[in-house]
């Protein structure tokens, strides 16, 4: 048992040896295209736009990186783009959620998620349920009690139909028997907005879209919906920790992929690549700073991740009745 | 006392060297285009409203794009005169009424007093107006935070309501324009249901063609409609087809007669005669620079109306109303100072309310929203960076466009004298390969020239396309608010128009909205009213 | 210009109908919905349909375009009264030229790069409608794309379709790098003196 153990690290050892050798024979020629995933000023586009400035400045790689924003279709546009770019090698794109649910909804796209090369996994996003301070919440019970007196005056606003927020905010509605109004808006600044003028009465905003707000107290707090409390709001409990037993936690990822067909030494050159940029001050000061979870993942790894999301965002809009 | 230390920030702001350099470049492109014949101010920003992502990105400051661009709008403003006095031809819309007594000077052999006064009094409106736009905006915008998805709903059909005074005299054909832009915004992917809608030639309809032609359907999907049309069709694909190609076959078209230039020779002695002489013109300059303005704040009017009006005005109160068309310097400063003064004016309403007063504040209104920035009441309390700069900027663009245009009048002489055949294929080029440069994809730059055939087509069959262009602007924020509005209300539409309906639970009273919407609903119907009362009068509305 | 009227409200109305049509629609994916579902004006308690708006707006345009053929019909537009052809021998021959002109450079983008699309136009439209010298032609036909070049491709890494795998690896991918590795006032430098150039050769053109 112990020597097949041995023999398949040996093979593994040998194998990365292998690719990093290999690794270093590929040398991008020409502008990389970095494809967004979603419109220009939203959060993922701010992201990716960090990323390509801190390769710029520290000149990690030896072409610039060109960013484009795909936004069309929820996303569909920039995966049937990468499914048939000329050049696989030399096109990587920043991910989100919308890499696991657009699929699913639209299987006319005959988009394969797993055949998208895993370059690496950068971050998690968190999602926190945020109330207007005029409401006099704080806790959970006390929004629980207040949205069910309100019946369906409650109205939660959020990034788009059937999306991580309108998915969090099912699973309340379920979880408490509770008849909260979902509102799709574009983006997530627009929510924020409407949350701090009163429009709408709570959001589960991302945390570095809601923060200017947070800090001018226009907004509170209430859970976090991860599985540790976030540094920057210690006094916020998880969800988790306050729900009597339903557990619910929710990410969203910020990943960058290859286009389908990359060679695999493309692939170790944008994983060596991108592993620079998350170790970057800059890109952990943003983590810091933005709320944001999750450590670096790649290759196999970030293979598997992807097929368990997948299944569970299946579930979930199955149930949600988005899929059938 | 808190807007002047705002101001004087802003001032700081818009004269570091990258915002100057962008306003001197920006003032310099905008005198070309609005000398040139055929090239306006919309047609400028719209081509060139690609370039300022890059600006965007290249300085981390929210304002240099913009101030590249309202320098644009202004340099334009001035350009107009250059061509109406020495060709005869209005560069621009907004410089026909210039001609009616621009041209006569120049024919009596005062053409470099006529381009004086045209400049002075355009820096004397721009001045006035930016005091104004100064004083009014954050009063406009301090009812900013109460404006939710229904307030801004009301605003926007308010829009609409004034739109109708746009298209000029075949309301059937201004109809259709309005409609059609309205349509092309919804094209794409619909935020509220999460689906995408009116996807041209999806493979549902791939498979129909397919098989009524008895082919078999494994050719499917033979169109990637999703390429084409899943983003939607975006704002600037229609502005520069219809702006950058459209109307530039159209202006090839016209511009196929001759036309004969007048020589004129300019010198810093001849200028500061030229000042001197302004003495003759105050009084057109002041009416043009007061009506300019507020002609210019009401939404859908625009520069052109107000400088038409001015002329108006300022000969009917002119003790000798007989010398106007025969070369009456406060003829030619009226209508001058009134194009500049009313295109800072029709700022006002984009800026605080979100509502484009003409074609080129909906091109800039694009742009902003493209730069992240959301036009409307929130804007001042929301991004003071943004808004304080930018109105520093008009204060310091109008002072670089009359230097600018005074020290390069003989430069503009020149350059209209370029031949159309070698300016023609580069603004083509500079169509293409912005809108290129704005959407990466060839997808939009083919619907782009598509467009721009179309729209030469209904130009010469007299459609008016602003009020098209301004509906793809205002559309999808129309429909979005409308709907979110209505899911609040469960589908109630008294939340437009009853200040009592119960939007929370908690008992409250909404005004905005429902004043907003039946000031709109007047607007609408009162025109319907008279049209009918005209009718049972028996003159006929179309002949009148 | 009357019948040209009538033909283009037709089309345009035709248009307007296969648009209501198609605001009916339901998603591809979803095999159990019934057209015009979604063009109800309150749906559930939850506000109009995705194809309300849409709907009604296209039912705008149909009513727009009968109208404006009533309007032809009875001579009331200016179009339907005017005698003038819809486009004369020159307009149609400036379509052609110039819109043909068009087509073909965008066909050339995907073909042999944006560059050399912008400098076989120029060529084409300054030489066939400009019948300009044709030295300042090929000047301005080579320095515009180059400019375009330096300012979208090196200076602002905005880059442009670059044709075929072979072009692209064959001549751009050598002359981006040697760009890229120069200092900005080289670039501006390369842009200045091709400037001047142009302008030398445009000034003896003329004479």
């Amino acid at each position: 048992m112990r020597l097949l153990k041995t023999l398949t690290l040996g093979a593994a050892a040998l194998g990365m040896a292998l690719t990093a050798t290999a690794a270093s024979a590929f040398e991008p020629s020409k502008p990389i295209d970095f494809v967004i995933m979603a419109g220009k000023g939203g959060g993922a586009d701010k992201m990716a736009r960090l990323m390509q400035s801190i390769v710029e400045q520290n000149d990690l790689a030896g072409q610039p990186l060109v960013p484009t924003n795909k936004s069309g279709g929820s996303g569909a546009e920039a995966l049937t783009y990468m499914n048939g770019v000329n050049d696989p090698d030399h096109s990587i794109m920043v991910t989100l959620n919308s890499f696991y649910t657009t699929p699913l909804r639209q299987p006319g796209l005959k988009v394969d998620n797993m055949a998208f090369a895993p370059v690496a996994r950068m971050a998690e996003d968190t999602f926190v349920l945020w109330v207007h301070k005029d409401e006099g919440i704080t806790t959970l019970d006390e929004f629980i009690a207040e949205v069910k007196k309100r019946g369906n005056k409650w109205v939660m606003g959020g990034t788009g139909k059937n999306s991580e927020d309108n998915i969090i905010t099912d699973h309340l509605n379920e979880a408490y028997g509770l008849d909260i109004k979902y509102i799709p808006y574009k983006g997530g600044g627009a929510v924020a907005k409407d949350l701090a003028g009163k429009q709408i009465q709570s959001s589960v905003n991302n945390p570095s879209e809601a923060l200017g707000f947070y800090e001018s107290g226009d907004v509170v707090p209430i859970v976090a919906f991860t599985n540790e409390r976030l540094p920057m709001f210690p006094d916020t409990p998880t969800h988790n920790e306050v729900s009597d037993g339903d557990d619910f936690a929710y990410f969203m990822q910020r990943s960058v992929v290859g286009a389908p067909g990359m060679s695999d030494e493309a692939q170790a050159y944008y994983t060596a690549l991108f592993t620079k940029v998350y170790e970057s001050d800059a890109w952990q000061k943003y983590k810091n700073d933005k709320s944001l979870m999750g450590d670096l993942m790649s290759g196999e790894e970030l293979s598997e991740y992807w097929g368990v999301q997948i299944e569970n965002h299946e579930k979930i809009l199955k149930a949600s009745g988005a899929i059938k | 006392m808190e807007i002047v230390s705002a101001l004087m920030d802003g001032l700081w702001i818009a004269v570091q060297p990258h915002n100057l350099a962008l306003a001197v470049i920006g003032v310099i492109v905008g005198l070309f285009v609005g000398a040139l014949p055929g090239l306006g101010s919309v047609n400028g920003v719209a081509i060139l409203l690609p370039f300022t992502f890059v600006i965007n990105e290249a300085t981390s400051d929210p304002a240099a794009p913009m101030i590249f661009l309202a320098a644009i709008y202004y340099g334009a403003m001035y350009g107009g005169a250059i061509s109406s006095i020495t060709l005869g031809i209005p560069g621009a819309s907004t410089a026909v009424a210039t001609t009616f007594d621009g041209r006569p000077m120049a024919l009596q052999g005062n053409a470099d007093r006529a381009l004086v006064t045209a400049a002075v009094a355009s820096f004397i409106g721009g001045t006035v107006a930016t005091l104004f736009f100064t004083g009014f905006a954050p009063i406009l915008s301090s009812v900013a935070l109460d404006f939710g998805n229904p307030e801004i709903f009301a605003l926007m059909l308010l829009a609409f309501a004034t739109f109708i005074g746009l298209g000029g005299d075949d309301i059937p054909k201004t109809m259709f324009s309005i409609f059609f832009g309205l349509l092309l915004a919804t094209v794409g992917f619909d935020t509220i249901s999460g689906e995408p809608r009116l996807i041209f030639m999806n493979e549902r309809e791939q498979t129909a063609v397919l098989e009524t032609f008895g082919a078999g359907t494994e050719a499917v999907p033979f169109f990637d409609s999703v390429s084409w049309f899943s983003r939607g069709i975006q704002f600037l694909v229609l502005a520069i087809g219809v702006y950058g190609i459209g109307e530039m076959i159209w202006t090839i078209n016209a511009s196929r007669y001759k036309v004969t230039m007048t020589e004129t020779t300019i010198s810093f002695r001849r200028i500061m005669a030229g000042i001197v002489g302004m003495k003759d013109a105050w009084k057109g300059t002041m009416i043009g620079s007061l009506l300019g303005f507020f002609v210019g704040i009401l939404p859908a009017a625009g520069a052109t109306p107000g400088s038409l009006m001015s002329y108006g005005v300022s000969k009917m109160t002119s003790r000798n109303p007989k010398s106007y068309g025969e070369g009456n310097p406060d003829g030619v400063a009226a209508p001058e100072a009134a194009n500049n003064s009313a295109s800072t004016g029709a700022m006002l309403p984009m800026m605080t309310l979100g509502i484009p007063g003409s074609p080129t504040t909906a091109v800039l209104l694009a742009g902003m929203v493209i730069w992240g920035l959301e036009p409307g009441p929130r804007l001042f309390e929301d991004r003071p960076e943004f808004v304080w700069p930018l109105i520093g900027s008009f204060y310091i663009s109008n002072i670089v466009a009359v230097l600018v245009n005074l020290a390069f009048i003989p430069l503009f002489l020149a350059v209209l004298r370029m031949p159309f055949t070698i300016l023609a294929p580069v603004i083509f080029v500079l169509s293409i390969i912005g809108t290129y440069a704005a959407y990466d994809n060839m997808y939009d730059v083919w619907l782009m020239v598509l467009f721009g055939f179309g729209a030469y087509m209904l130009r010469i069959l007299d459609y008016p396309l602003a009020p098209a262009v301004l509906a793809v602007v205002l559309g999808t924020t129309a429909e979005e608010k409308m709907r979110q509005s209505l899911l609040l209300s469960d589908g109630n539409f008294a939340i437009f128009w009853n200040p009592f309906f119960d939007r929370d639970g908690k008992g409250q009273e909404w005004w905005i909205a429902p004043v907003t919407t039946w000031i709109a609903v007047i607007l609408i119907v009162l025109p319907i009213i008279i049209w009918a009362v005209r009718k049972i009068r028996g003159g006929s509305p179309a002949e009148a | 210009m009357r019948r040209a009227e009538f033909i283009t409200a037709i089309i345009l109305g035709l248009l307007s109908v296969y648009l209501m049509w198609k605001a009916g629609e339901g998603p591809e994916w979803d095999t159990e919905y019934v057209h015009w579902a979604n063009t109800g004006i309150n749906i559930d308690g939850s506000g109009p349909g995705k194809g309300f708006w849409p709907f009604y707006l296209a039912l705008g345009m149909l009513v727009s375009c009968i109208w404006i053929i009533i309007n032809t019909i009875r001579r009331t537009s200016p179009p339907s009264q005017s005698d003038e052809p819809f486009m004369d021998g020159y307009a149609k021959k400036m379509l052609l030229l110039v819109g043909g002109g068009l087509i073909g450079f965008l066909i050339l983008i995907d073909l042999i790069s944006m560059y050399a699309a912008i400098a076989v136009f120029i060529f084409y439209y300054m030489q066939i409608l400009g019948r300009h010298p044709l030295s300042l032609s090929v000047a301005t036909c080579l320095v515009v794309p180059f400019w375009l070049y330096l300012f979208f491709d090196i200076v602002m890494t905005k880059v442009q379709p670059k044709g075929t795998r072979w072009i692209e690896d064959t001549f751009y991918n050598p002359v981006g790098t040697f760009f890229r590795d120069q200092s900005l006032l080289v670039i501006v430098l390369c842009f200045a003196v091709s400037g001047a150039i142009l302008a030398v050769i445009a000034r003896s053109a003329r004479h």
